[in-house]
């Protein structure tokens, strides 16, 4: 530990302006500050400070990822050996999805920090830690057989038009994570959608279908069982099948204050009463589906929990934050019933709102201004 | 008679090293004003080094207002004029002959006495400075009356010295300096109190006031905060305020004729061996309160709070509204993986570390900021500390893009840079948020004057 620290010592001078490693500054000090606090003391204001920094955050977020990217390893390996017709164990079927995942994992994490680290040099900025929970949230949102030049392709749009473009982590508009699937969805659809993408090495004869791909050709006698949906032993993305598994890390962000239980609640809430008002209206058999298994079915509950509380993206006022999560439920499940094109409504909601969030905030700022000048005349009357 | 308000947002952090409740006279030779202490004052020095002043003479006055002075706290010499880059005047440092021979402004009867003979009195003693204005935290406009004058009997800063302990027999002088308050202003006098620990009569008896209880966490005793649940400020509208021991000084000057610069400071943290208080004068050196006492690593002396006070060195003087020198280690270490341990001895407001199953524990805190500076992107957690109907967020916005008109909207005049003390030590960007608010609010005051 001391003998790494003097290396870094040691090293430092050759990273700084004018060293021969200057052009890696940015790279050099994401590292040092990954194996050491920095030594920094408070200059103005308060003299002490609170330990938690952007990266503590971060690996809250990403330890509460875990549970769901572990089922989904587990997943990917239990419906590839399901589809052949073969037995397999639970390591087996673990082992089989981490290989599937890996190579999306390296990929997505290569291309993301690769930018990130460009850009903080170009912008003398150090590197955020953004990326550390949008590298992970990109493999659990794609599914198995996603080609991983396009993975790249996309990674690196959401990253430069999505983040870097507006200035970084902190400053962008839309959920780069989110950004990046939309990408791949509208410039490959074949490629993510339809029966066949989902099963790692599905074997033909297989169906493949998801249980939105199901419920959107109308085949709800094909619906798996409530059960299975909510544990998860359903073909999807990576790591959005299984509620149960996203549900302990939604505990885990609630338990650590990370996550905004206004959002999540509020995401539940809009969705599952719009399923009931479809069930009012009942004119079709869409419609009559049971407002929980809109809960449960696709990538819904992996949006309320891991996306829509991106504090960047969301609304970042109390009130607001009520409307915007409900907004995203209602519009998540109206796109679902209705739009014939897309199975999965979550991840349009989400950006959607997320370029509403701000107009949102605007409003309800907008009334507190208002409150001070109606004192102001009150006063002055 | 009184009303009590219950404060919910905030954040009472536990450190090691409170005061033990006993004074001991410091016996301090040399003694500093130091004008930074005076917000927008532009010092004009009166004296030179080796001029020989009373208690009261004026050493230098403010080139924008000529008429408030800063006066000697003791007799003796004045030894030396610090200055700093571009000449800016730091400190006026006096070596105190011990006679303490003090210039008679003359008694006064406080009953009869009107407002213009007290301003005039107090300007001269250097007692005005005392007062202090918001919006802005300058000291008192002594052309302006305020709607309202906001006195705190108590302070729930980490550490900050107990004020029934200072105050204890000075319930005159403290009543004598209520009354003159009370001429000042157009509106009431709030006295207001701490709900569960003011027992002292002196704040307790007092007439001519309206005495409100708070109670909750820190910033619970914060003019800003009593303002917003007594009299909230408007545009244009100005409040005064002065603590307790100012307000002793007002009513000696009166009853007794001198400038009265006795304070009780306490000497607290968790570096220091023996935490106590010492009766001084303003401006008083720390080298005695200091040497063989406390510990020997590398340590930050602070006038005033960890959360708002100013670093000063180990020889440093007391600022001029410090009731308390905190010390503290510095934190110039690196820490191995110190982002993901548990953190069982690490302080946090979230729920991120193993600390917070142990609300009650008090703790040794340094000077590390404990990562580095990012943008804005957690949000929702600073308002939990805020006990105001402002948005801080994005108050500290408009104040980045220096957005005049969005910030008084949101509502700049009824906060100091205080009020954002804790906002910035729970803040996760590491960002200086006191001196943003700072630097907003000298903004506002150039572009309002």
């Amino acid at each position: 530990m001391k003998a790494l620290r003097n290396f870094l010592d040691n090293q430092k001078p050759h990273f700084k302006e004018g060293g021969k490693f200057e052009k890696l500054h940015s790279m050099f000090d994401a590292v040092e500050t990954l194996l050491f606090v920095p030594d920094t003391v408070t200059r103005k204001g308060s003299h002490i400070r609170d330990a938690i920094d952007m990266k503590r955050t971060m690996i809250v977020v990403f330890i509460a990822l875990l549970p769901a990217l572990f089922f989904g390893m587990w997943n990917i390996g239990n419906l590839h050996y399901l589809s052949a017709g073969e037995s397999s164990t639970l390591w087996n079927n673990i082992w089989y999805g981490f290989l599937k995942m890996l190579p999306i994992l390296i990929v997505s994490y290569g291309v993301g920090l690769g930018l990130e680290i460009i850009f903080a040099q170009i912008r003398h900025h150090e590197v955020n830690e953004g990326f550390f929970v949008s590298g992970l949230l990109i493999p659990m949102i794609v599914p198995p057989e996603i080609p991983l030049w396009q993975l790249a392709i996309a990674v690196a749009f959401a990253v430069i038009f999505g983040k870097e473009v507006f200035g970084g982590t902190g400053m962008n508009i839309v959920n780069p994570a989110l950004l990046a699937r939309a990408f791949l969805f509208f410039a490959y659809p074949g490629d993510i959608s339809g029966d066949k993408v989902w099963i790692a090495d599905k074997a033909d004869a297989f169906s493949g279908a998801t249980p939105l791909g199901n419920a959107l050709v109308g085949k709800f006698e094909n619906l798996p069982s409530v059960y299975d949906m909510f544990m998860g032993f359903i073909p999807g993305s990576n790591g959005e099948t299984s509620t149960l598994f996203i549900l302990i890390g939604a505990v885990i962000l609630l338990a650590t204050g990370i996550g905004n239980w206004r959002i999540m609640f509020t995401v539940f809430a809009g969705g599952y009463i719009m399923g009931l008002l479809f069930n009012l209206w009942g004119e079709n058999a869409y419609m009559d589906l049971p407002a929980h298994y809109h809960m449960i079915m696709g990538g819904f509950a992996f949006g309320a929990v891991f996306m829509a509380t991106d504090p960047v993206t969301a609304t970042q006022t109390k009130k607001g934050m009520y409307i915007y999560g409900f907004l995203i439920g209602m519009i998540a499940i109206l796109i679902r019933v209705f739009n014939p094109a897309y199975p999965e409504g979550m991840m349009l909601a989400i950006l959607l709102m997320n370029v509403f969030a701000p107009l949102i905030d605007h409003y309800v700022i907008e009334g507190n201004i208002k409150k001070r000048l109606k004192r102001l005349k009150t006063v002055t009357s | 008679m009184s009303t009590a308000y219950k404060i919910k947002k905030g954040l009472d952090i536990k450190l090691l090293g409170e005061a033990e409740k006993t004074i001991v006279d410091l016996n301090a030779k040399r003694f500093a004003i130091k004008p930074p202490d005076f917000i927008g004052c532009f010092p004009k020095m009166l004296v030179e080094e080796g001029d020989l002043v009373k208690t009261g003479t004026p050493l230098f006055y403010d080139k924008y207002r000529k008429e408030i002075k800063f006066t000697s706290p003791v007799s003796g010499k004045v030894m030396e004029i610090v200055r700093g880059a571009k000449r800016r005047l730091l400190q006026v440092i006096i070596e105190s002959d011990g006679k303490d021979e003090a210039v008679d402004f003359g008694k006064t009867d406080i009953s009869s006495v009107d407002r213009d003979t007290i301003i005039e009195k107090m300007l001269t003693s250097g007692v005005w400075p005392m007062i202090r204005q918001r919006p802005y935290s300058i000291v008192a406009d002594p052309k302006v009356a305020p709607k309202a004058i906001f006195v705190s009997a108590f302070n729930t800063a980490p550490l900050a010295a107990d004020f029934d302990l200072v105050v204890h027999g000075k319930g005159t002088e403290f009543q004598a300096g209520l009354d003159i308050l009370a001429k000042l202003t157009t509106g009431k006098v709030y006295l207001n109190i701490d709900a569960k620990n003011t027992t002292s009569k002196v704040f307790l008896n007092s007439k001519n006031v309206q005495i409100n209880q708070f109670s909750g966490p820190h910033p619970a005793s914060n003019v800003s905060v009593h303002a917003s649940r007594l009299d909230p400020i408007n545009k244009g509208e100005v409040i005064w305020y002065a603590g307790p021991q100012e307000v002793v000084s007002i009513g000696k000057l009166f009853l007794e004729g001198k400038l009265d610069s006795e304070r009780v400071i306490a000497f607290a943290g968790s570096e220091v061996l023996h935490p106590k208080y010492f009766k001084t004068n303003m401006g008083a050196r720390i080298v005695n309160m200091a040497s063989g006492n406390v510990t020997g690593g590398t340590n930050r002396f602070i006038s005033g709070n960890v959360l708002t006070g100013d670093q000063i060195e180990k020889d440093g003087f007391v600022g001029f509204y410090d009731s308390l020198v905190t010390v503290i280690p510095e934190g110039d270490y690196h820490e191995f993986f110190g982002w993901i341990k548990p953190g069982l001895n690490k302080f946090s407001f979230s729920k991120t570390f193993l600390s917070q199953f142990f609300p009650n524990k008090k703790y040794r805190l340094d000077t590390n900021l404990h990562g580095g500076k990012r943008a804005y992107v957690m949000t929702g957690k600073l308002e939990k500390v805020f006990p105001f109907d402002i948005y801080p967020l994005q108050l500290i916005k408009a104040i980045i893009v220096e957005d005049i008109d969005l910030m008084e909207q949101l509502g700049i005049y009824e906060i100091d840079d205080e009020d954002f003390a804790l906002c910035e030590v729970i803040d996760t960007s590491k960002t200086n948020m006191q001196q943003i608010v700072r630097k907003g609010l000298d903004l506002m005051r150039q572009e309002m004057s």
